[in-house]
């Protein structure tokens, strides 16, 4: 066994793959990049939430393992190490599927009684219904108090990790799910006018044009069906607004409204402008499209940015929320959990102590991509987009995501997705909205 | 290890057996560890699968095994979803259209190699080499040959053929492959049916790739009953005067039928629970045209967590690839 001290991660093999299926990757020991970017956490500022003895192991489990994300992590690691240098890091991260594949191990895991230390979840529903629900998750509202997070968490935010008044999950990073990413250069050729601000009609109209010059205006990736959800939910937020969108969850906003189907309506035509390949391409094709001059525009988030990142095409790019959602911020989040019966239950506090610091989330979402889920922490080691991204999020009202899990139920959410991929092909608004009702309702 | 362990000697049929110490218990003994591991691990969790099949557990958290009302609620709720009906039609016409291109395509591959054409063991690997692989890789690989915008489409332009077309006036020759969504035909059903019985157009590309693949197996399947064929009894039907044609058709081919059917129910029952090719070739396609009851187990089960509802497709294909499997194995055994 090597301790994380030796820049090298420990992982343990454990029986994940016997009962789920084949593509389950358990993730070998990645040799920590040695990038120093962006200055480590000084530990003497993260406050120590346990000071009981610490024992001798901590175990995290995640899905972050690739470039970025898992670099981000070890940047976790470090703050951890920096205040208990004698303890065991073990890295239980599985690799693969957008983090299905890690759910499905955990699961196995949560129901055999072997929880680790802390485990990754998004907010919202996911971590209600398969965390909070079944009880493998404790209420960490005391650590959630010491740390003062109320006053450092937007309240959309705040709402999300919270069921029944408890606190279940200490945010670490937030994606932006409503950006509309294009390409400068197709906007100047084409004399159109890009705008912080667009409305779907701006939006449209400008389509319009692009169409006659044989240019998909926007460029979806369906293969993954996610993606198409991702673009119905932008297009139905800023057709409701932010407190109708969120009425949709808790019954308040009825899903038989007309206002859906002017929605549903709109999605319609957007479609009429998407490119011919979509149900052929993943959401990284769609956005090699918008970086090469092939489509306008693509409605995703965050992580996107990266990929433009990763092939040094970042200038092409102009960014704003997706039509009529300025004032939205579309969370897509990432925290820990308190395992109940924790193995190592003082290290379980204390590193949570640590990925809910400012200092330490600030050294983190730079390697992300993403922002820190605290509006308190230092944003400058982001980029131009994320820093706009981090303006947006301390301003903006933030919702949940249906594509990524956070607003409705596992079940609601996979009825969505198949509801919208037989309309990509049908456009059938009066049985959308029948199946969006049904949905709801079966989630009862 | 005890030494009456090692297996009493064979004894000529005509002398009395005589009775060894242990004999009667001794092979139900040695076999009693497969067949407690055979029990636990394929009938005891067939028999688990059935129950969570009809049970109330559709939560993430402690399985709840109550029986639901009725029992048969889940299989109802199953067999009533669209998209399931659609996974079952598209699961069978790919059975189908691949099962007889894979043993054409197979039977003509190993009756040219059969003819000691120039270059047979070499051709012989190339064929067989794409069985190799992984399911995964081919169907990456063929995802990008068949996207409409930077595969095999290209090659149509680059050829020649659509500046052909556009001599003639016609448009482009730019088939929409695993994008297209259009489905064939549509035989007329029963208002239960929700889903249009056709052959979805994105199919046929799968089908390739599974051609691809497989029809190698099928040659090598065809190339050994080839060579089981004795020479005889070619000579004998070219002194009868038989035509090549005449003898393939009426000696060769019908001889190789237990070849027929033995290809036949492998390759079948890889194509009933098809699941990795298409996960990475086409996902659940346009309007679910690619989708098979495999993708949607996986999706309700482990992305829904309806685990009931996922169990329930999967006894579902279990009961399909029976129907192939079981009377095939009661007739090998009959023939033993």
């Amino acid at each position: 066994m090597q301790t994380f001290r030796s820049r090298k991660i420990n992982r343990r093999q454990f029986a994940a793959g016997s009962a789920v299926f084949a593509t389950v990757a358990v993730m070998p020991g990645i040799r920590v990049a040695a990038q120093d970017a962006s200055p480590a956490a000084s530990p003497a500022t993260i406050a120590i939430l346990n000071d009981g003895t610490p024992e001798s192991d901590l175990e995290v489990f995640s899905w972050w393992t690739g470039p970025g994300e898992h670099d981000g992590l070890v940047k976790l690691y470090e703050a951890f190490i920096g205040l208990f240098p004698d303890v065991q890091i073990t890295d239980a991260a599985v690799a693969g599927g957008a983090g299905s594949n890690a759910k499905a191990a955990l699961s196995t895991r949560l129901e055999g009684g072997d929880p680790p230390d802390s485990w990754q979840s998004h907010a919202g529903k996911e971590l209600q219904e398969l965390y909070q629900g079944p009880g493998y998750a404790e209420p960490l509202t005391d650590i959630w108090n010491a740390m003062g997070l109320d006053d450092a968490i937007p309240q959309g935010l705040n709402d999300q990790v919270t069921v029944d008044g408890e606190k279940y999950l200490i945010p670490v990073g937030v994606h932006m799910g409503n950006v509309l990413f294009a390409n400068k250069q197709v906007a100047t050729d084409n004399g159109l006018e890009w705008s912080d601000t667009l409305t779907s009609d701006d939006f449209l109209a400008m389509a319009d044009t692009l169409k006659e010059a044989g240019i998909p205006a926007i460029a979806l990736g369906s293969k993954d069906s996610f993606a198409a959800v991702q673009l119905f939910e932008n297009i139905l937020m800023g057709q409701l607004g932010g407190d109708a969108y969120n009425g949709l969850w808790d019954g308040s906003t009825d899903w038989g409204g007309d206002d859906i189907t002017a929605a549903i309506e709109t999605f319609a035509k957007y479609l009429d402008y998407v490119n011919d390949d979509h149900s052929s391409l993943t959401w990284d094709g769609a956005m090699d499209l918008v970086l090469n001059g092939t489509a306008f525009a693509t409605s995703m988030g965050d992580w996107a940015y990266g990929a433009a990142v990763s092939k040094e095409k970042t200038d092409v790019l102009a960014w704003a929320a997706h039509p009529d959602t300025d004032g939205l911020y579309v969370s897509v989040m990432d925290g820990f959990t308190l395992p109940k019966d924790a193995p190592h239950p003082v290290n379980a506090e204390n590193w949570l102590g640590v990925v809910g610091s400012a200092e330490a989330q600030a050294t983190f979402a730079p390697y992300k991509g993403c922002i820190p889920a605290r509006t308190d922490a230092d944003t400058s080691g982001l980029s131009d987009y994320g820093q706009w991204s981090a303006s947006q999020f301390g301003s903006a009202q933030v919702v949940a995501s249906i594509a990524h899990g956070a607003a409705a139920a596992p079940g609601q959410v996979l009825d969505i997705t198949d509801a919208i991929t037989s309309f990509l092909v049908d456009k059938d608004v009066a049985a959308l909205q029948d199946a969006l009702s049904m949905a709801a309702e079966d989630a009862q | 290890m005890a030494t009456n362990a090692i297996p009493a000697p064979i004894e000529p049929e005509n002398t009395p057996p005589k009775r060894r110490l242990g004999e009667g218990w001794m092979s139900p003994l040695m076999l009693a560890p497969s067949v407690i591991a055979l029990i636990v691990f394929i009938y005891g969790f067939i028999g688990m699968t059935f129950w969570i099949s009809i049970s109330n557990w559709r939560k993430a958290g402690p399985m709840d095994l109550s029986i639901s009302d009725p029992w048969w609620g889940v299989y109802d709720r199953l067999f009533n979803d669209r998209r399931f009906q659609i996974g079952l039609r598209n699961t069978i016409i790919f059975t189908v259209l691949f099962l007889l291109l894979a043993v054409v395509v197979g039977l003509l591959l190993a009756i040219l190699l059969d003819r000691h054409i120039f270059g047979g063991s070499v051709f012989r690997n190339i064929f067989l080499f794409p069985y190799a692989l992984s399911f995964i890789v081919t169907g990456v690989s063929w995802r990008w040959i068949f996207n409409p915008e930077s595969g095999v489409n290209l090659l149509f332009d680059h050829l020649g053929i659509n500046w052909l077309l556009a001599q003639f006036g016609a448009g482009p020759l730019k088939p929409g492959w695993l994008t297209n969504p259009e489905v064939i035909g549509n035989l007329p059903m029963p208002d239960a049916v929700k889903a249009q019985i056709g052959i979805p157009m994105a199919l046929i590309p799968v089908v390739i790739a599974a051609v691809w693949q497989l029809s190698g197996f099928a040659m090598a399947m065809y190339l050994a009953g080839l060579g089981t064929i004795s020479t005889e009894v070619r000579e004998a039907a070219q002194l009868d005067g038989a035509s090549t044609w005449r003898m393939y058709r009426d000696i060769i081919i019908p001889l190789l039928k237990p070849i027929t059917v033995s290809t036949l129910i492998i390759l079948g029952h890889v194509s009933l629970k098809i699941f990795d090719l298409i996960f990475a070739m086409s996902g659940t396609g346009p309007g679910f045209a690619t989708d098979v009851p495999g993708i949607y187990m996986f999706e309700q089960t482990f992305k829904a967590t309806r685990y009931n509802l996922g169990a329930a497709a999967s006894v579902v294909m279990l009961i399909m690839v029976s129907l192939v499997i079981v009377p095939y194995l009661a007739r090998t055994m009959k023939d033993l």
